[in-house]
């Protein structure tokens, strides 16, 4: 590995933010070099407490994260905060506003805050947030918080990767609980009713619950529903109880789990295919002369994806067996 | 995987003036010429700044004023960002800033001054200039 990033390792697992933050940038930008980063700190990582933290867009989880992340923060952890954004498909920018809601904690000394756009990346998005969670975990993170907008799948994936799962609504807007729904119910370990100062919250936890109650768990396995409000802070300290008794038991655990290395192996190599798909098979106009033939009707879809396919194997092969004359 | 480097700016806006219009229309701007800008809000403190800059690794910092405190508010960021050993960022400064105020802010470091009437492209241009790769 380049001394550089060697250097910039070091100094990240000692404390310099500086280095940590380019260090995720190397990792997050996956610069020459990045794997070589996560090969080497993977060892080191795995203590850390990862709370993911989901929901409909407006049901103020910026703010919530701020409040409970400020007091964990006065409890003396170390806390790593990843709040995820979408990018522009059109313009491949971003705008990132999390910070607005988490102004009291930006100078914490012990609270380092992140943002990051989704940079439309193919399923990679998941990987590239779980590199930077893992990061942090190796800078000595006592506790990391990733945020992202519970909408597409790619976000969802995101914080199921975590170790506890969060999933924030509010009383507002009928969709709220439709929101949530929609294929993320299974994955939360809590159910938080936010900006319950506001009229109808006792309605969407007693929806919430109904549906919690519909589902095939059993009745010691059905998540709590708890109301929040990080305007009043009500029910705040209910929260911090219940985060406090999840990383009392993740700190006596294990530190990695099979089922979510085996995710994460597929993420990698999907991630990975998905590349090799666009560099090699439907990049560098490979496949502007097949797309002709579908518009001249003599071919399909189908069939071309079958052609490609098969054309790349080949590739594979012979490269395979190249290598093997040079061994 | 190929490289997805992306230039990262942070929008903000120290001291106590409320006036955010010219800040969002940066930042929206600045994100439809696809650079990822992180916006911090109103009110920041030179502190608060500093530390987003570094956390954020960003590569500029857009400093909006509009209050007449430019020169002192800009000072203070500088020093904070010298303090952390990030004094590479490159940083402009927007918003109402008299004309003769803008050589004291260059001598400061700032590497760029952009009062209202500035187009969007231009700054888009002069930050492609001075920090090259993609956006």
């Amino acid at each position: 590995m380049e001394e550089k990033l060697a250097l910039m390792i070091e100094a990240a697992g000692e404390n310099s933010e500086r280095a940590l933050a380019k260090l995720i940038s190397h990792v997050e930008d996956r610069k020459t070099g990045w794997k070589d980063i996560m090969k080497t700190i993977y060892a080191k990582t795995g203590r850390t407490c990862v709370i993911g933290v989901t929901g409909s867009p407006g049901a103020g989880k910026s703010s919530l994260v701020g409040e409970f992340a400020k007091r964990l923060g006065d409890r003396g952890y170390t806390i790593g905060i990843i709040a995820v954004d979408p990018s522009s498909p059109f313009s491949g920018g971003a705008v990132l506003g999390d910070r607005i809601r988490m102004r009291d904690i930006s100078t914490y000394q012990n609270i380092f805050i992140r943002s990051m756009a989704t940079r439309g990346m193919l399923g990679g998005l998941c990987q590239a947030a779980r590199d930077v969670v893992r990061i942090m975990d190796f800078a000595g993170k006592d506790i990391v918080i990733i945020e992202t907008v519970g909408v597409g799948q790619d976000e969802i994936e995101v914080v199921s990767a975590a170790d506890y799962v969060m999933l924030v609504t509010y009383p507002g807007g009928g969709d709220s609980v439709q929101a949530i729904k929609a294929g993320v119910m299974e994955i939360g370990d809590l159910f938080v009713v936010n900006k319950c100062d506001r009229e109808g919250a006792d309605i969407i936890v007693s929806e919430i619950s109904a549906m919690l109650d519909l589902s095939t768990e059993t009745a010691a396995k059905i998540p709590p529903v708890i109301k929040t409000s990080a305007f009043t802070k009500e029910g705040i300290d209910e929260l911090m109880d219940i985060l406090s008794e999840f990383i009392q038991k993740k700190k006596k655990g294990p530190h990695y789990q099979k089922d979510h290395v085996r995710q994460e192996v597929i993420s990698i190599l999907e991630t990975e295919m998905v590349s090799i798909i666009k560099e090699r098979i439907t990049g560098n106009g490979n496949m502007e002369k097949e797309l002709e033939l579908i518009l001249s009707g003599k071919s399909d879809p189908y069939s071309i994806a079958d052609k490609l396919m098969k054309r790349f194997t080949v590739i594979k092969n012979v490269e395979e067996k190249r290598k093997g004359d040079f061994q | 995987m190929g490289q997805d480097s992306k230039i990262r700016v942070l929008v903000a806006k120290p001291g106590l003036d409320g006036h955010e219009r010219g800040a969002h229309v940066v930042a929206y701007g600045l994100r439809d010429e696809g650079f990822e800008v992180i916006y911090t809000g109103l009110r920041q403190t030179p502190e608060q700044i500093v530390s987003a800059a570094v956390q954020e690794d960003v590569d500029v910092i857009g400093l909006s004023i509009l209050s007449g405190a430019h020169l002192t508010l800009t000072k203070k960021v500088m020093a904070g960002l010298k303090a952390k050993g990030a004094n590479d960022i490159l940083v402009t400064v927007g918003g109402v800033i008299p004309e003769e105020d803008k050589k004291t802010l260059e001598e400061m470091g700032v590497g760029g001054v952009f009062t209202s009437g500035s187009k969007i492209k231009d700054i888009a241009a002069f930050i492609r200039t001075k920090i090259g790769g993609n956006a």
